[in-house]
């Protein structure tokens, strides 16, 4: 009898403590979510009770977002930055992790650790010299200097991930292409590219996410309200000096959120591998 | 010479002959990226550098050598050395609440139960959303008028209206506030990077010390968080440079204020470098982070490498 009380104590300690962490993570986003749907005068009224409905949910917030806000324009954007972006990337980077991994000895080594610190460099360092070149090529307040800049994150970032893709896949398999009459280069293209098929969609994501995450580049080079990617947009442009539309604020973010909530949860562990895989071996 | 004594070739093939040697191909497949990363942060961090030391504002550019100056005014300014020390609070007190909910978290999601997928998605969240998106959120959870806390204490009757808190007006709660949220958002990372530690210790790792008699806080302590130590000192690089480099969350949330208590290196340096214009100061504030940084990633790298041996 007394284990089975332990036992049911224990149980109930431990869905106690699971409920507490998903509260803590998730509430933010359920306020997100009731705020938006929330009529105006059921919001500013700090007698209702804020956690459910007191009036009927109203879809005004995300009409006014779509049709008296540059929102759709916003979306619009990021996906243009973000698609541009990617396709820089992935030229790039993985061709160049693939070599990094590839290379033998000290220099091959110390070559990846100074792409790994490049990522760390942060933008708080960069903005004020990147402003003045992006100035410089008569790209200010234009989203196409975010096309120019963003990459200077994505590409260590994802030169590093796929480092560590290639290093898991066995050389063998090129040197068997060679072997049977392949060039280095068509074994590159031919045998170790299609292989690596699922890492690339891992970069292609993972930068994708990256770019609508960022926030400091695009406050510092766009400030005009058309050329702005929606994170920055839903943040700044919704609040009209001290007025803050909190329904549309909370719509916008919303929208927002939802495809890099998705994309990270479906392709979490191959981050993880990526980003520690590289550097613990 | 070489050329006569090689068969006569087309160019085509001799471009292809090129590809065939190993750090030929190499280096014409890295090339692209390290170009990139060359013109694109390495020169402009040089230019950064070159800011710090000149006279350069966005009103009068000259590239007017002053030295140190820039630096030796920024240090006798009191709001300044109230910034760093803003800054390092910042990092280390959210850093360490983000690392220990993270082990704890980790502990938690290790065992199985029913749901423990969704729950895993869910705590993902503050991670994976856009900081910004997520701050805006908070901004309106610690609402003046209509916070959500708020409304939850003055319900309970622990304070009254008048009383209730203002989180983002008072000096030490609006700290509090912003070592909650980055707390908040990197500990989710925390917890992945715990498990994927905890995960490749090997399991008969575990059933030798079990055999040999250890228990769960031995087990813990003395064989699972040194082993899975070097993938927690990655995790934790991440963490303390960019939390210690961020202005996204003090930007949007409290604007460096109330008078300065939330201030922190980014957002100072983005003040003074972009928004009053004064390029060379704004830059010189930004180096102040560059020393802690190397010292931090160094340390770790070195630290990670021994373990390795």
């Amino acid at each position: 009898m007394q284990r089975i009380i332990a036992l049911t104590a224990r149980r109930t300690s431990f869905y106690f403590a699971i409920a507490f962490f998903v509260f803590v993570c998730a509430f933010p986003f359920y306020w997100m979510l009731i705020t938006s749907f929330k009529a105006n005068s059921d919001l500013y009224n700090v007698t209702n009770i804020p956690f459910w409905f007191t009036e009927a949910p109203t879809l005004e917030h995300f009409r006014y977002l779509f049709e008296q806000t540059l929102f759709g324009r916003w979306l619009l954007n990021s996906f243009t930055i973000g698609v541009c972006v990617v396709a820089i990337t992935v030229v790039t980077a993985v061709p160049a992790g693939y070599s990094l991994a590839r290379m033998t000895g000290r220099s091959g080594e110390a070559l990846g650790i100074g792409i790994f610190l490049t990522y760390l460099v942060p933008p708080s360092l960069l903005f004020l010299p990147l402003s003045r070149i992006v100035a410089d090529l008569g790209l200010q307040n234009s989203m196409w200097s975010l096309v120019l800049v963003y990459p200077t994150f994505t590409i260590p970032f994802c030169t590093w991930l796929s480092m560590g893709f290639f290093k898991a896949m066995p050389p063998e398999i090129e040197e068997a292409a060679i072997v049977d009459g392949c060039s280095l280069f068509g074994a590159f293209i031919r045998m170790t590219i299609p292989l690596s098929l699922p890492a690339i969609l891992t970069v292609v994501i993972f930068t994708f996410t990256l770019t609508l995450q960022e926030f400091v580049y695009a406050l510092t080079f766009v400030s005009s309200s058309s050329q702005k990617p929606v994170t920055l947009g839903v943040a700044t442009d919704l609040i009209r000096g001290d007025v803050f539309y909190w329904g549309e604020l909370m719509a916008g973010a919303l929208i927002a959120s939802i495809p890099v909530a998705i994309a990270y949860n479906i392709f979490l562990d191959r981050f993880i591998s990526g980003i520690t895989g590289g550097a613990v071996k | 010479m070489v050329a006569i004594a090689e068969p006569i070739a087309k160019p085509a093939s001799r471009f292809r002959f090129l590809f065939d040697r190993r750090e030929v191909l190499g280096s014409f497949l890295m090339a692209p990226a390290i170009l990139y990363v060359l013109l694109l942060v390495g020169l402009p961090f040089l230019l950064a550098v070159y800011y710090s030391v000149s006279a350069y504002t966005l009103y009068n550019p000259t590239w007017r050598f002053v030295g140190l100056e820039n630096f030796e005014q920024i240090v006798q300014n009191p709001v300044f050395l109230r910034t760093l020390g803003n800054t390092f609070l910042f990092t280390f007190a959210s850093n360490f609440l983000g690392l220990v909910m993270g082990k704890f978290g980790a502990f938690l999601l290790l065992q199985p139960f029913p749901g423990r997928k969704i729950v895993r998605a869910l705590v993902i969240l503050p991670w994976a959303v856009p900081i910004a998106l997520a701050t805006i959120a908070w901004e309106w959870i610690f609402d003046s008028l209509y916070s959500v806390i708020n409304w939850t204490l003055i319900a309970a009757g622990i304070v009254t209206r008048p009383d209730a808190p203002n989180w983002l007006g008072s000096p030490s709660l609006a700290m509090l506030c912003i070592i909650i949220i980055n707390a908040w958002r990197f500990f989710p990372f925390a917890i992945v990077i715990f498990l994927a530690g905890i995960t490749a210790v090997p399991q008969d790792v575990i059933d030798a010390a079990t055999v040999d008699g250890a228990g769960f806080w031995r087990k813990n302590y003395q064989i699972i968080v040194p082993m899975i130590l070097p993938i927690v000192a990655i995790g934790l690089i991440f963490g303390i440079v960019f939390t210690f480099t961020d202005l996204s969350i003090v930007f949007l949330l409290t604007n460096g204020g109330p008078a300065g208590a939330t201030s922190v290196l980014g957002f100072e340096g983005f003040q003074v470098g972009i928004a009053s214009g004064d390029v060379s100061h704004g830059a010189a504030i930004s180096l102040f982070m560059l020393p802690v940084l190397l010292i931090v990633v160094i340390g770790m790298l070195r630290f990670i490498r021994q373990r390795e041996i």
